[in-house]
C-alpha cells in the first residue's frame, strides 16, 4: 500500500493551495481571475447535483402521496363507474374465477406477520359495517375490506387479498431463492477452485441482467406448464409458478450480496480457522457463516424488497386473481400487479385512480423502510463488529 | 505419521462436510444452470423466428402478424433519451461522492442514503411517479404556460426516458464512481503539487483517465433501465402503433411492452408463441449488445492502460 502513506499530507498541501499566502502568490499571475469563480461554481453545482438523489426521493414521495390524497376528495365525487361490471382477468388465458367467492380470514396467520397486523384486526369490525350498512361502506372501512372489486357498481377497495397475495408470492419466493443463493454464495467464496469462482460472476450477472419481462414470460410459457403437469395444478397460473418468477428475478441480488459480505470479512478468520486445525467446511460453517450474518440478514431484506415491489413477473405468471386464500397453488394478485393492470385504463383522478397510487405509496413505504433498516441497522452492526475485534 | 490439529477426523464428520460441500456445489450448479438454462431456451426457441420481414416490418392485424420494427425503433430512442437525460446528473453526483466530498460529512451520507434508497424502490413506483410528476405536474405545467392544450400534459416518449433516468439514476453514480476511484491517487497528487486547481484537476486528468471507464459504467447502467417495462406502461408506451413516434411528444412502441402484450393481451396466445419467443430474443439482444459493447470497451482499457503505479 503505497498510497495510503501519502494520501494525508496530500489534501492538506491541496487545502493549504488557498490559504497559505506565500503559495498563493507564488500561483497567483498564472490563474486568470476566472478561475477562483469558475471553481467556486464548480463546487456548488456538483453540491446542488449531489443534494438531488436526496430530493429525488422526497420527490418520489410526494407526488406518489400527492395523487393518493385525492381518494378524501374522491369520495363523494361519483362512487358508480360508468363501465361494465363485468371483472377483468388480466394474464388472458387463466381459468380462474373471477369474481372471488373464497372468504377466507385466516386472521391468525396473517397475524403472524408484522406487515399485515396493522389491517388485520380492524377486519372484523369492517365487515359487520359492510354487511350493516350495504350502501356505499366508509371508505376507510371499504380499503380494510376482503374485496376487491374496483370495477362495479359498488366499488370495493378492499386492500387485503393484495397484501395477503403479495406476501405469499414474496415469501414463496424467499423460500426458493434464500438457500440457493447462499448456499451457491458459500461454495463460490469458500469452495470454488479460482477459475470457477471467475466465471460465476459474469454467470450471475447474466442472470441478474434478463429483464423481468422475460422472467414473466419464461414462467408463464415454459414454468407454467410444467408446474401443471407434475403437480396437477387446478389453474395454470397460480402463486406458485410467480413465486418460481420473483426468485430466478431475486436470486443474483441474494447471491452477490451474501457473496461481497464474505469476501468482505477479515482474511484472519479463515486462516485462524485452518490453523487450528479445522476442515475448510467446518471454517465456512463454524466460523464465516456466523461472522457474516449481518450481511446475509441484509441480503434476504434486500431480496424480500425487491420481491414486494417486482411488478412484471407477478403480472404475467401469477394468474391475476384477487383471491384472499393462502393456498400457493391458487392464482394471486399482488399490489404491484393491481397498478400495473388497472393503472392502464382508469379514470383519471376518480376515486379508483387514488386508491392505486395508494397502493403505490404503500409499496414504496414498505420498500423504504426495509432499505433503511438494511442499510443503518445491519451496517453498522457489521461495522461494530469488525471494528471491535480489530482494536 | 504426526497428524496436525486438535481433532483426529472420524469418518462422521469426513462425511458431512462432504455433504456440505456437496449441496453448496448443488445451488452453484443451480444458479449456473438456470442462466445457461434461460439463455439457451431463448436462443432455441426464437432465433430460427428472427427473420429479415420480422425486424423491419411493422406489426399487421392486431399483433398477431409482421414484425417489430417500431418497437425496436422505440426501445433505441428510448434508451438515447434515457442517457441524455440520465448519465450527465448521474456522473457530476458521482463526481461529487468521489472528489469533492469527505466520507465524514453529513451531507455525503445522505447522498449516499439517498442513493441506496432510490435504488430500491420498486420500479412500478417509479411509473406511478412519472405520471404524478412528469405527466401531471411537470407536463401540464408546460401546458398551461404556454396555453397549449394538451400536447406535453399525456404520456410521452419523453416522460417515460425520464422515468427510467430518474430509475437508472443510482446505478449510473454507483459505477461511474467506482470508476473515478480507479484513478490512482498519485495523478491528483501530482496534478495539485503542480498548482491546478481542484476543478482543473477533475477536468484535465481524473476525467479523461477515467473516461472509458465512466462510458463503461454509463452502457452498464443504461442496459438495465432498457430491459424495464414497470415504469414506463402508463407514461408513454404504447399497446401497439404502425407509425413511428415523430416527436419528442409521440407515444411509442418498447421491446419489452410489446413482449407482455404479445404474451398476455393477445387474442390466442399460442399462435403467436413464436412471435413472443422472438421479440424476447430481439430484446435479449438488445440489452446484452449494449453488455457486450461495455465488456469490449472494458478490455481494450485495460490493454493501453498508459502508466501503472
Amino acid at each position: 500500500m503505497a498510497t495510503s502513506p501519502s494520501a494525508s499530507p496530500a489534501t492538506s498541501v491541496s487545502r493549504s493551495n488557498t490559504r497559505s499566502p506565500s503559495l498563493a502568490l507564488s500561483l497567483q499571475h498564472r490563474r486568470p481571475w476566472y478561475s477562483e469563480l469558475g471553481e467556486r461554481a464548480a463546487e456548488l453545482i456538483l453540491h446542488t447535483i449531489a443534494f438531488s438523489a436526496i430530493a429525488l426521493i422526497a420527490l418520489v414521495f410526494f407526488f406518489v402521496a400527492r395523487e393518493a390524497v385525492g381518494i378524501l376528495s374522491a369520495e363523494q365525487a361519483s362512487p358508480v363507474s360508468p363501465s361494465e361490471a363485468t371483472p377483468e382477468v388480466y394474464g388472458a388465458e387463466t381459468t380462474a374465477p373471477s369474481a372471488p367467492e373464497v372468504y377466507n380470514p385466516d386472521a391468525s396467520l396473517e397475524a403472524d406477520n408484522p406487515d399485515t397486523s396493522p389491517t388485520v384486526e380492524p377486519t372484523a369490525s369492517a365487515h359487520s359495517a359492510e354487511a350493516a350498512t350495504p350502501p356505499a361502506p366508509p371508505l376507510f372501512q371499504n380499503l380494510l375490506g376482503t374485496v376487491w372489486q374496483p370495477v362495479s357498481q359498488q366499488p370495493k377497495y378492499g386492500l387485503l387479498p393484495l397484501v395477503v397475495g403479495t406476501l405469499k408470492v414474496t415469501i414463496i419466493a424467499l423460500l426458493l431463492a434464500t438457500p440457493i443463493g447462499i448456499l451457491a454464495a458459500i461454495y463460490a467464496a469458500f469452495f470454488a477452485p479460482r477459475w470457477l469462482r471467475e466465471t460465476i460472476k459474469p454467470v450471475v450477472e447474466l442472470l441478474a441482467g434478463f429483464p423481468s419481462v422475460v422472467v414473466g414470460f419464461f414462467c408463464l410459457a415454459v414454468v407454467a406448464s410444467f408446474i401443471q403437469q407434475i403437480l396437477g395444478t387446478t389453474y395454470r397460473l397460480n402463486a406458485l409458478v410467480g413465486g418460481i418468477g420473483l426468485s430466478i428475478a431475486i436470486l443474483p441480488i441474494i447471491f452477490t450480496i451474501t457473496e461481497d459480505s464474505f469476501s468482505s470479512l477479515p482474511r484472519r478468520l479463515w486462516e485462524a480457522g485452518l490453523a487450528l486445525g479445522a476442515r475448510p467446511w467446518q471454517v465456512a460453517l463454524r466460523i464465516m457463516v456466523p461472522a457474516a450474518t449481518p450481511g446475509i440478514f441484509a441480503a434476504i431484506l434486500l431480496g424480500f424488497g425487491r420481491a414486494f415491489g417486482e411488478t412484471m413477473i407477478v403480472l404475467m405468471a401469477s394468474g391475476n386473481a384477487p383471491l384472499l386464500s393462502w393456498s400457493p397453488v391458487e392464482p394471486v394478485r399482488t399490489m404491484s400487479a393491481t397498478i400495473g393492470a388497472e393503472m392502464g385504463e382508469v379514470v383519471w383522478g376518480s376515486l379508483h385512480y387514488s386508491v392505486l397510487f395508494l397502493i403505490g405509496l404503500l409499496l414504496f413505504s414498505v420498500t423504504f423502510t426495509l432499505n433503511v433498516i438494511a442499510e443503518f441497522w445491519v451496517r453498522q452492526r457489521l461495522l461494530r463488529r469488525f471494528r471491535g475485534s480489530s482494536s | 505419521m504426526v497428524r496436525y490439529g486438535f481433532r483426529k477426523e472420524s469418518g462422521e464428520q469426513a462425511l458431512i462436510g462432504l455433504g456440505f460441500v456437496g449441496i453448496t456445489l448443488l445451488a452453484a450448479l443451480c444458479v449456473f444452470g438456470l442462466s445457461v438454462g434461460l439463455l439457451g431456451h431463448f436462443a432455441i426457441g426464437g432465433l430460427p423466428h428472427v427473420t429479415w420481414e420480422f425486424l423491419t416490418e411493422a406489426p399487421r392485424n392486431n399483433n398477431t402478424e409482421g414484425g417489430i420494427f417500431p418497437a425496436i425503433y422505440g426501445t433505441v430512442l428510448l434508451v438515447i433519451l434515457m442517457s441524455i437525460l440520465g448519465v450527465p446528473i448521474g456522473t457530476l453526483t458521482a463526481i461529487y461522492l468521489a472528489e469533492y466530498s469527505r466520507e465524514d460529512s453529513r451531507l455525503t451520507r445522505w447522498v449516499r442514503f439517498g442513493v441506496n434508497t432510490l435504488a430500491g424502490v420498486p420500479s412500478i413506483v417509479f411509473g406511478l411517479f412519472g405520471l404524478g410528476f412528469f405527466v401531471q405536474f411537470v407536463g401540464k405545467g408546460i401546458d398551461r404556460v404556454f396555453g397549449l392544450e394538451l400536447v406535453w400534459g399525456k404520456p410521452a416518449i419523453i416522460w417515460a426516458a425520464a422515468t427510467l433516468a430518474v430509475l437508472t439514476l443510482p446505478v449510473v453514480i454507483v459505477s461511474v464512481e467506482e470508476a473515478l476511484r480507479s484513478v490512482p491517487r498519485q495523478l491528483r497528487e501530482a496534478s495539485l503539487a503542480l498548482g491546478a486547481t481542484r476543478w482543473q484537476t477533475i477536468r484535465r486528468v481524473v476525467l479523461p483517465h477515467a473516461f472509458t471507464g465512466i462510458l463503461t459504467g454509463s452502457i452498464l447502467a443504461v442496459s438495465r433501465g432498457a430491459g424495464e417495462v414497470a415504469p414506463i406502461m402508463f407514461v408513454g408506451a404504447a399497446y401497439s402503433l404502425p407509425e413511428l413516434p415523430k416527436s419528442l411528444t409521440s407515444q411509442f412502441m418498447e421491446l419489452g411492452y410489446h413482449l407482455f402484450v404479445l404474451s398476455t393481451q393477445s387474442p390466442d396466445v399460442e399462435v403467436t408463441r413464436p412471435l413472443q419467443y422472438a421479440t424476447t430474443v430481439v430484446l435479449l439482444l438488445t440489452t446484452f449488445a449494449l453488455n457486450l459493447v461495455a465488456v469490449l470497451l472494458r478490455l481494450r482499457m485495460r490493454r493501453r492502460r498508459p502508466l501503472t503505479l
